[in-house]
């Protein structure tokens, strides 16, 4: 059973070409999962330390942007003592091969994991077109 | 006049070229670790269990925080044993096995980690939270753990 196999360790994927940061600060990559069913494309990403309001989801032409801004949950007078982690922002693109139906994207947001459910769009269906004398 | 060399010169001796690229090798491998703190203690991952740990101090309280996406406070076992914190769990990750992935990158699995605290705490006031899957777990130091102000009579 894979659900009892034990963690490995892994470290944060820092994003290699941050391109087009306008903030400073480490970049990273989420894991995501991707499948697709008949209907949709269910996208699911783990964003650690993004609150709801601050992720952004942009689809744009084929290219879906996801990205989250982490606000520091440190407090001011605290001291390193041991780093394992860094806490960056998230940003992550996909290009999607098949056409969504924008209108009817759903997006949910539980305990750092954003759950996304892009439906395809509905095979353009054949229609007559009349051509009215101007 | 000033000259900045890269490495220091090595006009005392050195035999071969290998030896010269063995110290050039040695001597960068200092200046970096100078530069960007290198592998000093307590950076990375020294300890290669899964969750991985950021621990913090204030005055009165010592910070452990992990990343656990997806889990909820009450699926966590946090326990304290002396100066030992316990945090265990497991991440359930349901993979429907009907339909096509593209990207599989989320792991689920059991985990248990303990972390050794630096100083002496007070367990019955250690609190935990969960927000937006960041786990924080607050350890009041106990009073011999504070630093204490002396004052010079």
């Amino acid at each position: 059973m894979s659900d009892s196999k034990e963690i490995q360790v892994k470290g944060k994927q820092e994003l290699a070409t941050p391109a087009e940061q306008t903030k400073s600060g480490p970049v990273f990559v989420p894991a995501v999962d991707i499948y697709e069913t008949e209907t949709a494309i269910v996208m699911t990403a783990d964003l650690p330390g993004v609150a709801p309001e601050d992720i952004q989801i942009d689809l744009r032409d084929d290219v879906l942007t996801l990205s989250g801004d982490v606000r520091p949950f440190e407090g001011p007078e605290e001291d390193d003592i041991l780093v394992e982690f860094e806490v960056g922002r998230y940003y992550r693109q996909f290009t999607l091969t098949e056409a969504i139906d924008q209108e009817r994207i759903q997006a949910s947001h539980r305990d750092g994991v954003l759950h996304l459910n892009l439906p395809k769009q509905a095979k353009a269906l054949p229609r007559r077109i009349t051509v009215s004398a101007a | 006049m000033i000259v900045r060399r890269m490495y220091p010169q090595l006009a005392y001796g050195a035999r071969d070229a290998f030896e010269e690229l063995d110290l050039m090798r040695r001597y960068l491998d200092r200046l970096s670790e100078s530069v960007f703190g290198g592998p000093s203690p307590g950076r990375g991952m020294p300890a290669g269990v899964f969750p991985a740990l950021n621990l913090t101090q204030d005055r009165d309280h010592y910070f452990v925080r992990a990343e656990l996406p997806g889990l909820r406070a009450d699926e966590l076992n946090i326990e304290v044993v002396g100066r030992n914190l316990t945090i265990s769990g497991e991440r359930r990750i349901a993979h429907d096995e009907n339909v096509r992935y593209h990207r599989r990158e989320r792991d689920g699995g059991s985990f248990s980690r303990i972390i050794g605290l630096p100083g002496d705490i007070n367990a019955d006031r250690v609190e935990a939270g969960m927000v937006n899957g960041i786990l924080t777990v607050t350890l009041p130091k106990a009073e011999a753990s504070k630093p204490r102000q002396i004052t010079v009579k």
